[in-house]
């Protein structure tokens, strides 16, 4: 049902189409210059990078429990049933938390706009949603970057390992990374080498906040009984001492007399 | 003499707010990359980690004092409740103030409000500081009213001031500590000297440090510059407070960096290691080293120079956590523009100068402060006698 991307990077031939066919799609520019840059920003959602022969891409991993989405006060962006994270640019209010958050810091700004947004590869929604492929895949000549339903991905992801197991590192990267990822990647050199962080671990990070942020109810009702029996006590204790003629400080119910 | 000190402040106000002038032009015409070296690698930084951070922080000193004076009836602690309310009020404003600057989209601050994600941190500490703020504005409403002679307003303030103060002591709670909880999020991206399950706790009670300690400082720097006498009996008490405060939170500091291993940190020097000794020694082992010897918990001097160590040293914590500790991951440096600098300078120099205005044409320091006190010793003396 959900649907992933696997790029395999020993098919890469680093020709860059995908980076033109998702600039295309999501009508930004491209021209040699940008082909040139090796970074994410705002105006290039995916780039491929290259290290001698070795090609690696990067692009939103769309998480299977995306922290991004969990973290945005305005549930600007959003998991769909399909696979993609989307983002809603109307809700934004441009607080960058997205990007502090997310694991593999991919949202990035738009730094030099007064009214900036975030942009980030959202695996094409729209495409995906009328059962197209994502346009990085179409555009692919080599199938490095193929379209289909994760399960299906990453079944075949564990079968190319398991066929050639010296051309590929043992590691399906997005398959259990933070609770896993809509995008699988297949390497033949360690992911470090490009970036990649393997120790983020398998557990998604929405858990460690929700775990705190589920308190709040039993903390706001503790918290009220027990402070309005404070005041309760403490206010009576006073009430006692001056009714008894001790030097007390009588009741106070507010602001000052 | 006053009146020279006076111009001399209004003219570092005056230079300060035309340098922010001109880095609120530049902020809004040419947006946050020309205004800030923040990035896409680096996306929070002073505003952030000192403003919002910060600010929230140094503002506590309203829910630790109102609690201490209408939750727990100690009421020989109200004459210093309305300056108090006063400064968290005016905190949390500027907050906001210092948000519609960070936000690129300011003038959806009210998004939170209406399009909800109970999941995130950030979203519930948007609901709090809005609803706090709200219970601050209705709890400082009390001395508009009584300068407006407005009885029947007065009188229903008074009969709701317990339920505002019991509000206001839990939303204080929540988002305190859940500013802390918003670097939860991020355990492969903060340096493990900062990142912790406990940040929340640690973030709460640090604020009931800072809160006493701003209240102590408020009351010294009031009777510096306002002329007003200074409560010493009750600031001695203040001190003891802050003292088992800061106690408290140092064994949950140390217990909680001994048992997450991070203390093997220390044996390498790094950046990150002096920042968090700064940390440490200013904010936590001077100050208990000062309020634990009497004379120095005792006097004015000794308990306004704790104060300010307690300050500078949780302000350098917020840093660390903001920008210190998140540097390493980020791999990159980051130090404020000077024009993020101005504009936290304009926002402070504003805070300080609605401060002292409010002194002066509303009725802050409450008359019965302003007749002269009962001789400053006795009362040191009977306090020392009792305790």
């Amino acid at each position: 049902m959900s649907k992933g991307i696997l790029y395999d990077a020993t098919l890469c031939i680093d020709c860059k189409l995908c980076e033109r066919a998702c600039a295309e799609h999501h009508g930004l520019p491209y021209d040699d210059p940008i082909a040139a840059e090796e970074v994410q920003s705002a105006h290039k959602l995916t780039v491929v990078m290259a290290q001698g022969d070795k090609y690696m891409r990067r692009l939103c991993m769309n998480c299977q429990d995306p922290t991004c989405a969990s973290v945005c006060p305005v549930g600007a962006l959003r998991k769909t049933v399909e696979g993609p994270v989307t983002y809603d640019s109307s809700r934004c209010i441009g607080c960058r938390y997205c990007m502090l958050a997310c694991p593999f810091s991919v949202p990035k700004y738009e730094w030099n706009k007064p009214l900036p947004l975030v942009r980030k590869c959202d695996m094409c929604a729209d495409r995906v949603a009328q059962g197209l492929p994502t346009a990085c895949a179409a555009a692919c000549p080599t199938g490095a970057t193929k379209f289909g339903d994760r399960d299906a991905l990453l079944a075949e992801a564990q079968d190319r390992i398991a066929k050639s197991p010296d051309q590929y590192v043992r590691h399906i990267y997005g398959r259990n990374e933070v609770g896993g990822t809509s995008v699988l990647l297949l390497s033949s050199v360690p992911f470090e080498r490009f970036g990649y962080k393997t120790d983020l671990g398998s557990q998604s990070l929405p858990l460690l906040t929700y775990r705190v942020l589920s308190h709040i109810p039993n903390l706001v009702a503790v918290g009220s009984v027990l402070l309005g029996g404070i005041w309760w006590i403490t206010g009576r204790r006073a009430d006692v001492a001056a009714a008894e003629g001790r030097p007390g400080k009588g009741r106070a119910t507010g602001g000052e007399k | 003499m006053t009146r020279f000190k006076f111009t001399f402040w209004k003219g570092v106000l005056a230079v300060i707010l035309l340098a922010g002038a001109y880095a609120t032009v530049l902020r809004f015409a040419r947006g946050l990359g020309a205004s800030t070296h923040l990035s896409n690698a680096f996306p929070w930084g002073l505003w952030i980690g000192f403003d919002v951070m910060c600010g929230v922080m140094l503002a506590a000193g309203g829910f630790t004092l109102t609690a201490t004076v209408y939750i727990f009836h100690l009421e020989e602690f109200k004459p210093i409740v309305r300056p108090t309310v006063l400064t968290a009020f005016l905190g949390y404003v500027l907050v906001v103030v210092a948000l519609l600057y960070d936000l690129g989209r300011g003038y959806r601050i009210w998004h939170p409000l209406v399009m909800w994600n109970p999941r995130s941190v950030m979203f519930e500490v948007a609901w709090c500081v809005t609803l706090y703020t709200t219970v601050l504005a209705l709890e400082f409403a009390a001395v508009i009213f009584e300068q407006l002679r407005l009885e029947k307003l007065l009188r229903i303030q008074h009969a709701i001031a317990v339920p505002l103060v019991i509000a206001g002591v839990l939303l204080s709670t929540l988002h305190q500590s859940s500013l802390g909880s918003l670097y939860l999020i991020v355990p492969d991206k903060l340096h493990p000297f900062w990142y912790s399950p406990l940040l929340p706790v640690l973030f709460f009670v640090s604020a009931v440090c800072v809160g006493l300690a701003m209240t102590i400082f408020e009351s010294c720097m009031s009777s510096r510059h306002f002329g007003k006498q200074l409560e010493l009996p009750l600031l001695v008490r203040l001190g003891r407070a802050l003292l088992v405060a800061v106690l408290v939170y140092s064994v949950l500091r140390f217990e909680d960096l001994f048992q997450r291993g991070a203390y093997r940190l220390f044996a390498l020097r790094s950046y990150e290691t002096d920042l968090l000794l700064l940390e440490l020694i200013m904010g936590l082992v001077i100050p208990i080293v000062l309020l634990l010897i009497p004379k120095v918990r005792q006097s004015a001097g000794g308990l306004y120079l704790s104060s300010v160590l307690v300050l500078l040293g949780f302000v350098t914590n917020r840093l660390n956590v903001t920008i210190t500790g998140m540097e390493g991951s980020a791999g990159v440096r980051y130090f404020p523009k000077w024009t993020e600098i101005a504009i936290t300078a304009s926002i402070v120099g504003v805070a300080f100068a609605i401060f002292a205005l409010a002194v002066k044409y509303l009725p802050i320091f409450s008359a019965a402060e302003l007749r002269p006190a009962q001789p400053e010793p006795e009362a040191a003396e009977l306090l020392h006698a009792r305790s």
